[in-house]
Parts: C-alpha cells; structure tokens; sequence
C-alpha cells in the first residue's frame, strides 16, 4: 500500500530536483500557521501592509475560531543559503483530532513534513496520532521545536520527550520562534536539505491524486492534485479512473495566494485543474486523474475510508428547498472529503440527509459551512453513536438514528460502543477529573506516571458520553492543563432507552436520543430547560416533555406572551414597523413549525449545547 | 384604490421648549429657527401644491406646535390655504402643550380656523410629570383644558401616558376620571415606550428603573379598553379612544389605510400612490435645501404588492375596523392561522372582515407574522 516506497523508489532515479512538497503537522495551536506565515513572508509573496496573521485560514471560521479546519497548499519561492533555486509546496493542516483527514489526505502528496512541538505544551495527542501518519507514508520528519520565544519554554525536556515519546533523534531539531520569526531560515534550510525531490517522470503517462476539490460557481469543480508520473496542460483530455468520465482541460496551475496558471503541471508538483467539471458527483477524493488518450496502467493508492464516529442528520427548516440542500452537500463534500451522508426523513421534518462526522467539532463546522457558504438554512438533530441491538429472534441491528430505536418489546440486549480514555493531567486536577469521568459512565481507572507531576488516568468509556462536550468540561475542569486522547475498544452491554421529547403533546422526532437509562432524567431536563430558552414565547402556553415509552420523566412550561405592541404608529413609524416585520418573518421561515408552535433552528442546536453543574 | 379619498396635510413643528425625557420625535430647541423654518414650509407647500388635490384634514404637529406665535400660525394657515384646495369640513388639528395655553390665546386660534385641539397632558400627576419630564404640572394641565373648551372647541383630544414605573391601576384610574371630567371627544392612551437614544432610554440601559411588568402593562391596557368604552368611548385603535364614530381623528385614520397624506416640514412623512417619502432630520438641511430649491426629501420607497399587504394588515388589525378577509387571499396557511387566533380569542369574524379583540390590540405586533405566510 505504500505511496512512500514508490516514492523512494523513484527519488534513486532523480535525486535531486528544485521541488519539496511537504506539510506542517502539529497538535493544535502549536504554530502550524503562524509559521506557514513565516515561510510565505519570506519567499515575499505577499506586500508586507496586506499580510495578516495565520493568513492560509482564509475562511471566516476559522479567523473567528483562530483554529484551522482546511488543509491549504501553497508553493513558495525559495533561494537556500548556497544559492540553490527551489519551488516548495507546502500545506498547512489543522490540529484538530476532528480534522485529522484532511491531514492524512495532505500527507499523500508530500515527501515530508515539518513535526511542530509547542516547547511549552511538549508533545501531545495530535503530535503523536500525525506522527504516526507521517511514518505510515514513509515521510521524512522533521522536527521542529516552536515558541522557543515563550518564557514557560522548556526546550531541553521537549527534546526529551522527542527522544522518549516520538523515538526520534533530538539533535535533528530544529528550533524556532514562528510568532518572533527566529530560526525561520533554519526550518527552510531542513526542508530543501532533507526532504527528498519527488520522483516521477513527466514522460510517463500521467497519474495525478486528486487529494482535495472545490467547487466554483464560475469554473465548475477545481481539483487539487498532487501529480506524480506524466504531465497535463490546457487542452488535454483527462480521465477520472473511478468512473471513466473524461472532460478537457481548460486550466491547471499552482496555489499561490490564489490560483496562478501554469503552462502545464508535471510530475513531481502539486497544483490544481480545472476542466469545465458541472457534474459534481463525478469528482471523487481519492481518484486518480490519467490522460484519456494515454492511461496510467493501474489508479495510485487512494485514501483510508473515513469512519465517521458521530452521526446526526440534516434537514433544511423549509422542507421545499430539500433540492436545494441536496445540492449543496453535493458540492460541499467536494470540499470535505470527511463528511458522509445518506437520505433520510423524519416526521417532524420532511426529508433530510443522514451524515456522519468525525466529531462534534466536524458537525458544527459542517453546520456553519453550508449555512455561511450555500446559504442553507438547515436543521440538526441531536448527534448520535452506533448502538447495536440483540433482539429477542437473535438478529442483530445497528442504529446510529433514534428513530430506528427498535421496539422495546422485542429487543434482548443493548450495547454501545465503548473506549479507551487517556487523560493526561498535572496530578493536582486528579480529584476533578475523577469525578467527571465517573459522571461520564468511565469506569476502571489506571493510573501511569509519565513524568514527575503528571499522571495519565485511563478509563473505559462510552463513546456516547465524550462525543459530547466531554473535551470542553476537561478542559474547564483542568483548566486548560488537560489532554485527552481515546480509542475505540469494543461493545460492551449496556442499558438503553430512548428518550422522545414532546412539544404541547406532540412528538417531535427529530429531538429524541438514545441514552443510558440511568443518565435519562438528567438529560430529559436538560433538554426541557434548553428548549424552554430556546423556544420563543407564543400567545398560548406551551408545555415541553421529555418521555421514555409513554412516561413523562421531565417537564417545563413556556408562559404566554401577553403583549406585544407598538404604542404609536403615525406617519414614520410604519416603514420602521414594516421593516421589523419584514425581518421577523425571515426570521420565522427559518423555524420550524410542530403543531402550531414555531421552534427555531437554533432551538435544535441549542440542546447540543450542555452545561452540567 | 384610496386616491379618490381626500388627502391629508400634515406640518412638521420642530420646536420644543425642552425636551421630555420619553420623546424621540424630531424637534430642536431654541427659536432661531422658527423663522426661517417658517417660510421654507410655506415654501415646500408650494412645490407640491399643484400635484396634491383636495385635502380634509389639516394636522399640525410636532415637536410643539404651540410654540409658534399666534402671527406665525396664521401666516402659515394663510399660505397653505392658498397652495391647497381644503375642503368645506376639513379636519384642522393643532398639537398644544398645557403651558402655552389660555382662553383668549384658543379663542383666537379657533377664529383662524382650528377645529381640533389635541393637548399632550400625558398625566395629572406631578410626580409622573416630573418623571417623564414634562413643563407643566396637573394644575396646568387641568386649567388648559378649561381655557380649550371655554374657548368654544367642541373636539378636544388629550393625549395621556400608562405603564410608568411603580404605577398602580389605582393611580392610572384616577388620572383617567380626571381627564373624563371634561369630556375629552378623544383620548391617545400610549404605554410607555422606552426608546433608545433618549434620556429615559439612556438611564434605563444603566439599569436605573425598573420598567412596568409586561403582566402589569398588560393589564392596565384591558382595564383602560374596559373602562373607557363603559364610558361611551369607542376604542378604535390600539392608543386611540373616540366618542363617537365621528370623532375619530380623520387625519390619523389616513395613515392607517394608505390614504394619501402629505408631510411638510423636516423628518416629516409623506404617502402618495405606493411610494412612501420623508424629509431629512435637520432644520437647518431641511431650510438649505429648500433654499435652494431643492425637495428635502431624504429617502423614499415604492411599496411593492406584498408589503402593501403587510403594512394592510398590520394597520388594518391595529384599528377597530380590522381587514377584509380577502387580503389573506384563501391562502390555507392564512385561514388556519386565523382560526386559531380566532378560536383563542385575538381575532373574530364579522360577516366578511377579521377585527382585533381587545386581547387581539394586545398582541397586534405579532398579528401579521401568525396571518401572513
Ligand atoms: N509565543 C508564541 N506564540 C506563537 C508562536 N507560534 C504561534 N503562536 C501562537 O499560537 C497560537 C496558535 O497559532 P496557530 O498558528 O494558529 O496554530 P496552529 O497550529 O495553526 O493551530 P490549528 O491550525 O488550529 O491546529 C496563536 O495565538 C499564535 O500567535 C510562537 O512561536 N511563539
Ligand atoms: S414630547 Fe412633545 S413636547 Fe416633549 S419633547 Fe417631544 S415633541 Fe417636544
Ligand atoms: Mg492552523
């Protein structure tokens, strides 16, 4: 399966080339795109008066999030201290566990990377989970010790943990200051010194990965590839391997800060195509571009499948702009490979689209992504693991959808997924994290002593329990010192219920969850109390229950409003008031009407939201 | 379909002797403006005088129109006269403050033509006046309203406040049968709104007061709806009492059935014909640009049909005549709705109309967003 021994392979044929391809990964927040910054100011791509900070997180997610969500790929000039002349292609990735695909995905088109270490935070969950990665491609790693500026550095026990957890040789580190700009020259020489050239030869037939797409309006689907044999220029024919469709070239280039065109793309680059693709769904992450006149014998590797682990669906608040949303994930995948869905449908809210994600995170960002970038005003349900039923005729099923919660008559055994906690903590939070895990069903402790002061406590876990928020409580509880990484183990039995949420009598399905029985009330209060601030006031009364089978285990009321009015309304007042009108009845197309009461979008997402204690 | 009804004229008066402390109308204080804002009004009346045909109604409010000296009123009824054709009956209504009021002063008001007078009394109770910020006190307000209807003015308006903090129905109750002594033709009975931007506003974003219960303000709107028509006044609109059908204000009704109305004056309001405009919010833009022989429009809008529909039924459900059942046009998500509202008592049916109740006035804001798709 290795990309990375053919790479090898070919590097002995052509050793030394004006190309490196190689990517920056870290745990978040380690500096990855502070020193992409670095790097691009010095290659001057871009007037000193127009950068700003981080500046490859160009969505607006990620500026207000300060985190990075997409894998970015740029190619920067650069002339190495002994004159030599290079083309470096380089790709920011995000930290965050929830996006680790675009990772592993970036991976496949580079000879190496930059391991970035935070010399205050030293090695954590991501360095290592990237890590691994980077040696499963058989990738050059570099490592890097960044924010050295940092009076909490400690640079000499990251070196140790570099040895110790990474197992690699600390003497080929590299030290830096991303946000001071020190060592940045050191951190460009390691790259053109020890990543090796791509190999491949541009006149063999081509064989391109497509590792990331992107869909504009304007020009179709523009495909980011990395290619690795042959070469392709405007007015090729190209084949797509999986589906054979075949569509002509009319532009390929490389990333700058935007896209620039190039005469042709060769073996070896990284850059991007874009051939009047209007059918979205024949582009495919993962597929391999060949030449339509001239194939490549066998398709490149493709990607892992994802395995999405949480699941929640997807409707659109107005049911008539289903077709709308269909197209709009359609197109949005493009964008993120990660994400995967299917039909769906729900009594309360029409048809809809199933999808899984590898995270909460990834469901929220895919969330605000189709609303900010489609403008889909979209409904999402409670997320949800996959459980596994044992009914009472010895078949088995699986749910990842409250609503297909067989009936409890027939089933025989519950089990949900279940895993292994590691939690990483200075041993004074001991107490509080003790007491969070337990509150999360974790149970069997283990107690390992890394290093003095700190104390790794593993437990057994339910996945469901973490999915939600449990990162957010730890880091509270810990006070950001906490570090938490988990894998899955197995099923384990378990007793489940499925908790229906009734608004003025009326079930809505969308809102129901599976849970463990013991957990049940708790969270059918929770749920009651969020939909009760949620939901705006109506002339009638409304009553919110949370039930199991038909008993009412929780309750809240919203009040009736009595008044709303406008004391004067003469001559300028009205426009005003027409105005406000106006604004509130966009505002009501975006809720959703269960019986006569109008629930908000923000209702449905507000009950992900959760505040224990 | 409302162009062959008599327009309406109404004069922005944008002078203030103070500001109250509630108030986010337009109006400046200081006369140096008074003069030049006098002769650029008479001035914009007759940009529009030949376009404009018949009119009914007159208002001249404000601001305080009482600042104006009696010479300056009737040099101003003098040319709107001469621009526009009024008709024999119009409506002719001056907005007063009780402190720029006496006998002799309404007498000569009422020779040169004015029929209506509508005093901003808000309340009879000095502590409420003081808190609100107002010039005169109950004595004030009391011997105003004797020297109007002395004066021989048979369609006295009051306008009076509710819902102040801390009010009880008690207090309110009683300020109501002190203006009832007089046997006001109108009342305006405004809640309290606070506003940004005003002083009431500003100190209320400090926390400073505690604003009237939403339960309490509630309840003072039904009690005043009850207590007035006891008295024989019709409650006609959310604010608005009259004794008897005709003594409904005919100018205000205008605006709530998109009647043509001309504005004058700066930050004043016109409609004609689907296009709303209004004039720019200075005094001194307002007389440069009528000076130089400019409209002192600031910014207009042609309303298409689904807005005319909003702004019907929104209007239409403010007033006691309410709104045909044909403007929701058999839409079935209309029809539902208005059964519900009808069965839980905001709306009812009367042959082919839809009223508001009085619960109905209550909630008139939300009204259209439950009708209208
Ligand atoms: N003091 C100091 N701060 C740094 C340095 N490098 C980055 N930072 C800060 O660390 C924070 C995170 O930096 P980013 O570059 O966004 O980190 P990242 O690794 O790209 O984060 P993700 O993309 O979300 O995984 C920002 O506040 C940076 O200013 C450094 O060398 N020294
Ligand atoms: S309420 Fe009337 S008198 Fe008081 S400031 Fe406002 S316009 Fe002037
Ligand atoms: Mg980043």
């Amino acid at each position: 399966m290795s990309q990375g021994l053919t790479v090898l392979q070919r590097m002995k044929r052509n050793p030394m080339g004006p190309i490196r391809n190689f990517s920056i990964i870290a745990h978040i927040d380690h500096g990855k795109s502070t020193l992409a910054d670095r790097l691009i100011q010095w290659a001057g791509l871009v007037p000193e008066r127009e950068f700003r900070d981080q500046i490859l997180d160009t969505m607006d997610i990620e500026r207000e999030r300060g985190i990075t969500i997409k894998s970015q790929t740029i190619s920067i000039p650069y002339t190495s201290r002994s004159g030599g002349k290079y083309e470096l292609n380089l790709i920011d990735t995000p930290g965050h566990v929830d996006f680790s695909y675009e990772v592993s995905r970036a991976l496949a088109s580079c000879e190496g990377v930059l391991l970035l270490v935070d010399a205050s935070q030293g090695v954590q969950a991501q360095t290592l989970a990237n890590l691994y990665a980077a040696m499963e491609q058989d990738l050059t790693i570099i490592p890097v010790i960044n924010k050295i500026d940092l009076p909490s550095a400690d640079v000499e026990g990251v070196k140790e943990q570099i040895e110790t957890e990474l197992g690699l040789e600390s003497e080929t580190a590299v030290l830096c200051s991303a946000k001071e700009g020190i060592g940045i020259q050191d951190v460009l020489e390691a790259i053109v010194e020890r990543v090796p050239p791509p190999s491949g030869h541009p006149e063999e037939p081509l064989a391109a990965l497509i590792f990331d797409a992107q869909y504009d309006s304007f020009r179709g689907t523009v495909v980011s590839c990395r290619v690795f044999d042959g070469r392709v220029g405007p007015g090729d024919v190209i084949r797509f391997m999986s589906n054979g469709a075949t569509y002509r070239v009319e532009e390929v280039g490389v990333f700058r800060l935007s896209r620039e065109p190039r005469a042709a793309l060769s073996a070896g680059e990284v850059g991007y195509i874009i051939s009047g693709v209007k059918t979205v769904s024949d582009t495919r992450v993962g597929d391999t571009i060949t030449l339509d006149t001239r194939p490549a014998p066998a398709p490149l590797p493709g990607f892992k499948e994802v395995k999405p682990v949480v699941f929640s669906s997807i409707y659109p608040v107005s049911s008539d702009e289903y077709l709308g949303l269909a197209e709009s994930l359609e197109k949005y995948k493009l964008n993120d490979a990660a994400l995967v869905y299917q039909k769906d449908s729900s009594v309360a809210l029409g048809q809809g689209f199933r999808c899984g994600f590898l995270g909460l995170l990834h469901l929220e960002i895919v969330q605000e992504r189709l609303e900010r970038e489609y403008d889909q005003a979209i409904v999402m349900t409670f997320p949800s693991v996959e459980y596994r039923f044992t009914l009472k005729d010895d078949s088995t099923v699986t749910v990842d959808n409250p609503q297909y919660f067989p009936d409890p008559v027939d089933i025989k055994a519950t089990f949900e997924p279940f895993i292994k906690a590691s939690i990483i903590i200075p041993e004074r939070y001991m107490g509080a994290v003790m007491k969070l895990a337990i509150d999360r069903r974790g149970s069997n402790p283990r107690f390992n002593y890394p290093s003095p002061g700190r104390v790794e406590i593993v437990f057994d876990m339910p996945l469901a329990e973490v999915i939600f928020d449990f990162y957010d409580r730890l880091k509270t509880v810990t006070q950001g010192y906490g570090s938490f990484d988990y894998d899955l183990i197995d099923y384990r039995e378990s007793d489940l219920v499925k908790l229906d949420i009734l608004v003025n009598g009326e079930k809505v399905d969308a809102l129901s969850l599976i849970v463990h029985k013991d957990r049940a009330r708790e969270w059918a209060v929770q749920v009651c109390e969020r939909l009760k601030e949620e939901i705006p006031r109506h002339q009638f009364k409304i009553a919110i229950q949370g039930a199991i089978g038909g008993k009412i285990i929780a309750r809240s009321t919203i009040s009736a409003f009595r008044k709303d009015v406008t004391a004067k309304c003469y001559g300028g007042d009205i426009t005003r008031k027409r105005k406000l009108l106006e604004k509130q009845k966009k505002g009501k197309k975006r809720m959703k009407m269960v019986g006569s009461v109008s629930i908000p979008q923000s209702a449905f997402v507000a009950v992900l939201k959760t505040d224990h204690e | 379909m409302n162009n062959a009804s008599p327009s309406g004229l109404y004069v922005h008066v944008p002078f203030c002797k103070g500001k109250c402390r509630y108030c986010d109308f337009f109006s400046v204080t200081g006369n140096e403006l008074v003069e030049p804002w006098l002769h650029a009004v008479c001035r914009e009346a007759s940009l529009f005088a030949e376009e404009w045909g018949e009119m009914d109604s007159l208002y001249l409010g404000g601001g305080t129109p009482s600042v104006l000296s009696d010479e300056q009123l009737a040099y101003l009824l003098d040319r709107l006269r001469l621009q526009f054709r009024f008709s024999a009956d119009t409506e002719t209504t001056i907005e007063m403050n009780p402190d720029d009021v006496d006998t002799p002063r309404m007498r000569r008001l009422r020779r040169m033509g004015f029929n209506r007078v509508s005093l901003g009394v808000q309340s009879f109770r000095e502590v409420e006046l003081a808190w609100l910020g107002r010039r005169h006190d109950g004595g004030r307000a009391r011997s105003a309203i004797e020297a109007v209807r002395s004066a021989g003015f048979d369609n006295l308006a009051l306008d009076l406040m509710y819902g102040l903090p801390g009010q009880t129905r008690g207090a309110w109750e009683q300020n109501l049968r002190l203006a009832l002594q007089f046997r006001p033709e109108h009342l305006s009975c405004y809640m309290l709104t606070v506003e940004e931007g005003t002083p009431l506003g500003r100190i209320h974003a400090l926390g400073r007061f505690q604003p009237l219960g939403e339960e309490e303000v509630s309840d003072l709107f039904l009690f005043t709806s009850r207590f007035l028509e006891e008295e024989g006044y019709l409650h006609y609109e959310v604010s608005n009492f009259a004794r008897g059908a005709q003594r409904i204000s005919r100018h205000n009704g205008k605006y709530w059935s998109h009647i043509p109305c001309l504005g004058l004056g700066p930050s004043a309001h016109s409609y004609r014909a689907k296009v709303r405009w209004w004039n720019v919010r200075s005094v001194g833009e307002y007389c440069r640009k009528i000076a130089s022989g400019e409209r002192p429009t600031a910014g207009s809008e042609e309303l298409d049909r689904e807005q005319l529909k909003l702004e019907a039924v929104y209007l239409g459900l403010r007033t006691g005549g309410g709104i045909p059942l044909a403007l929701l046009e058999n839409q079935p998500h209309s029809l539902g709705a208005l059964d519900r509202l009808v069965r839980e008592g905001f709306l009812r049916r009367d042959g082919d109309r839809i009223l508001p109740t009085r619960r109905g006035y209550l909630v008139s804001d939300r009204l259209p967003l439950e009708l209208l798709p």
